[in-house]
């Protein structure tokens, strides 16, 4: 297609947009930017209200990584803001634990499940299959008002006197049901539960919705095996989802009924500032199973949407066909399976039956063969591919390598005897934030930058776009490559000061580069969400309808789509989306039917 | 929404097949809880608890309401509108004596001394049966809804989708009910 005659059927819809919107009636402000039912709005919804989180998160990591970098230091500017929860200008212990624990349950579940999966799967899931929005818009609203509730819920729990939840993002008992034990475990721990609960009712509705459409709105010729690889991947996400939080809020429920009207599921013997409790029978254990249950498909609710996004990028990007399509859905299929069957492995060292944990053993390592499976993918698609280092794809390819660091530890803690050594250590923070944080966080910018055009018909400012991704590179290793050492030797996580240990003093001058590299990658964060507002606004128009040359649906709406995504018929699909280089070609669309003498893939 | 469901040719709606995901979440649910129930009930220190007779009234009303709103169901599709807004009505009604019944039942465990004090049978049968007893409220807002919308109702289609939603639902919160019943019978006695 030439570049006037894109141009000019963009002018045309424009012209006709309104009074061709398909039944659509002109929307008030209010229905069309705020209760929208728009699918492509609410992504957009899910996506700001994340960057918020994200910032407060970051935030909050920086604060906590002064008193670990600095602990002999004060600042009295955070006496200025934070009062007796820092004084002296010395973060408090009872401070600390809030950091930390709303730092956790803030990005792992705010942002990067709902800001995440919540973003791509709405926008994405009705572009890519050919539809004109969700299952149920109804209830896609519903999903993202229930999240934006939770969130009220969770920032007021910041707000209140005795301080947010602190007994760490997984929340276990007994601290977190005893309101004697802190003040973190008073009425910060009771909005924590509400805003957790508030916040499975939005992904159980957005999860339904996700799944009832994949399966049932594609448009003609859409088969499964043509699907772009992220739809497979929020697919899964949105099975885990909606198998794996019910058993949260089942945990959640007996905690809150041990918290507040005296049962005693996870509750027995215990003895707390002198008074001896009444409760008996209860078991703690019971809580770690209910949650890790969930906890752990919740890791991959975080990667596989990741995961799905950097496989089309790279496949767009490198100017190839995905190296491997049934196998990356077989591989996402294998880990959607072994997600459910692998949570005891967070709880070797408590008790646990070392034959069970043999068990366990044997099916964490499992996962390291569809991993191997998808890295070998990724990579051999950019094998002598002609790559176009654009800022979405150079995210993309950051993805696969720290997919790869941080997963060769995983089979470290996977080993229920090493683990003896590395649980509950730096090692264990490095692991987790380098494989499922960090990476989770580059699938995130990719998608950001490779789908802001169609999400707001302008392009992000690219310079800024590979400062940010250098300095976030670097200082990703930077930060989280020391913790291994840290974590080897012994240093526990969790530990507001470690200048009691003589052992671990050589590590002051590491925590201190750590902290101060942390700072800065916060930094560069904020200018990247400085370019996502300000390209909102000013970026550079996209003139033509498929700005990257990608196959995929998405490209063949306008330029500004309106509700209802395409003006007259649905695209028909003739093939799949990743026909890139073929018979001489640079890329051949989706809708373009096969032809006569073209070559089979 | 109707451009939505009406663009292509579809085996089953959407909302159907959104409300049968949405009834295997809710199995997980209820089947943490049992399993929890299961994993504490090998414990030392176990409190067994035995079901006051009401809960098997319980079972009766729940079932006859299953028959209802299918007779419901039928008579929608057969247009006869009157015959459906009046078995409608009585499945609002059974599904409150369930309710009801559930009720008497809490409060005669609770005049037997089990209270939300310990972690046996009884407390693991009040979270339980008070979130299935929930799960039955809210599918009585949505029939209320309907059995109001059943008088005002300029309705030009006659689609017969919601009607079948609520009754998918009905039923499953009823079979959910026979599976913990059967379970505490099987496993709270012992």
């Amino acid at each position: 297609m030439s570049e006037t005659s894109t141009i000019h059927t963009g002018a045309v819809h424009a012209v006709h947009h309104g009074d061709h919107g398909h039944g659509h009636h002109e929307q008030s402000f209010i229905s069309k930017y705020i209760f929208s039912m728009d699918h492509k709005t609410i992504g957009k919804q899910f996506l700001i209200t994340g960057i918020v989180w994200a910032i407060v998160g970051g935030l909050f990591s920086v604060l906590f990584r002064l008193q670990l970098g600095f602990p002999d230091q004060t600042f009295p500017i955070l006496e200025t803001f934070f009062g007796h929860w820092a004084k002296g200008g010395q973060i408090q212990p009872e401070f600390y634990y809030g950091l930390v624990t709303i730092h956790g349950t803030v990005l792992v579940f705010f942002v990067l499940t709902a800001g995440l999966s919540g973003t791509f799967a709405n926008l994405l899931i009705p572009l890519q299959i050919g539809a004109r929005d969700m299952a149920s818009p109804f209830m896609n609203m519903l999903s993202y008002w229930f999240f934006f509730l939770a969130s009220v819920v969770m920032m007021s729990s910041i707000f209140v006197h005795t301080g947010p939840a602190s007994g760490g993002w997984t929340m276990y008992p007994p601290l977190s049901a005893l309101r004697q034990a802190g003040d973190g475990q008073k009425i910060g721990t009771d909005l924590w539960l509400i805003a957790m609960a508030l916040f499975i009712v939005s992904s159980l509705l957005g999860g339904l919705n996700y799944i009832s459409t994949i399966l049932n709105m594609r448009t003609k010729g859409m088969s499964m095996t043509r699907l772009p690889l992220p739809i497979w991947a929020m697919f899964f996400t949105a099975v885990l989802g909606v198998l794996s939080f019910p058993v949260l809020l089942s945990g959640a429920i007996l905690l809150i009924f041990d918290r507040n009207l005296g049962t005693s599921f996870y509750l027995s013997d215990i003895v707390i500032n002198g008074e001896i409790l009444p409760n008996e029978g209860g078991s703690a254990i019971l809580y770690q199973h209910l949650f890790w249950f969930l906890g752990h498909p919740e890791v991959y609710i975080i990667l596989l949407p990741a995961m799905g996004m950097v496989s089309e990028i790279l496949s767009v990007n490198a100017r190839k066909p995905i190296f491997g399509y049934m196998a990356m859905l077989g591989s996402m299929f294998a880990i959607a399976i072994l997600a459910f069957l692998v949570w005891a492995h967070h709880m070797f060292v408590t008790g646990l039956n070392p034959f069970l944990g043999s068990v366990f053993v044997l099916l964490t390592l499992l996962i390291a063969v569809p991993s191997a499976i998808k890295v070998f993918n990724w990579l051999t698609t950019l094998w002598r591919g002609n790559i176009r280092f654009t800022p979405a794809a150079l995210f993309a390819i950051g993805f696969v390598s720290l997919f790869i660091s941080g997963g060769l530890t995983g089979i470290f803690l996977g080993n229920s005897t090493i683990d003896i050594h590395l649980h509950d250590t730096m090692f264990v923070v490095a692991h987790f934030h380098i494989v499922m944080g960090v990476a989770s966080f580059f699938g995130m910018f990719a998608g950001v930058y490779h789908w802001f055009p169609k999400m707001f018909g302008r392009y992000m400012n690219n310079t800024l776009g590979y400062i940010h991704f250098w300095v976030t590179m670097a200082g990703a290793y930077l930060i989280f490559w020391p913790m291994h050492y840290q974590g080897l030797a012994g240093m526990p996580r969790r530990y507001l000061d470690k200048r009691g240990w003589v052992s671990f003093n050589q590590f002051t001058d590491l925590d201190k580069m750590i902290t101060v590299v942390s700072i800065i990658v916060f930094a560069v964060q904020l200018m990247f969400v400085f370019n996502f507002f300000y390209s909102i606004y000013k970026g550079r128009r996209v003139m033509t309808q498929n700005p990257w040359g990608a196959n995929s649906l998405e490209w063949t709406t306008p330029i500004n789509p309106g509700h209802g995504n395409w003006e007259g018929e649905i695209p028909e699909v003739h093939r799949w989306p990743y026909d890139y280089g073929k018979d001489g070609r640079e890329f051949i669309p989706q809708t373009e039917p096969v032809g006569a003498n073209e070559s089979k893939h | 929404m109707e451009i939505v469901s009406n663009q292509q040719k579809q085996k089953m709606h959407p909302h159907k097949f959104t409300l049968w995901v949405a009834i295997g979440s809710l199995i997980m649910m209820f089947a943490g809880l049992t399993s929890a129930f299961i994993v504490k009930s090998n414990q030392v220190n176990w409190k067994p608890v035995s079901l006051p007779v009401i809960f098997w009234v319980s079972t009766g009303v729940i079932l006859l309401s299953s028959l209802t709103i299918q007779m419901a169901l039928r008579s929608f599709k057969d247009r006869e509108m009157n015959k459906y807004r009046m078995l409608i009505g009585m499945t609002v009604l059974l599904g409150a004596g369930f309710i009801f019944c559930q009720w008497m039942g809490f409060r005669e465990l609770w005049a037997q001394q089990i209270t939300f004090k310990g972690s046996g049978a009884g407390q693991f049968l009040y979270v339980i049966f008070g979130l299935h007893a929930l799960h039955v409220a809210g599918g009585l807002i949505a029939l209320a809804v309907m059995f109001i919308n059943g008088f005002f109702g300029n309705r030009k289609n006659y689609s017969s989708v919601p009607v079948e939603v609520a009754a998918t639902y009905w039923h499953f919160v009823d079979a959910l009910w026979l599976y913990l019943l059967v379970f505490f019978l099987l496993i709270g006695r012992s």
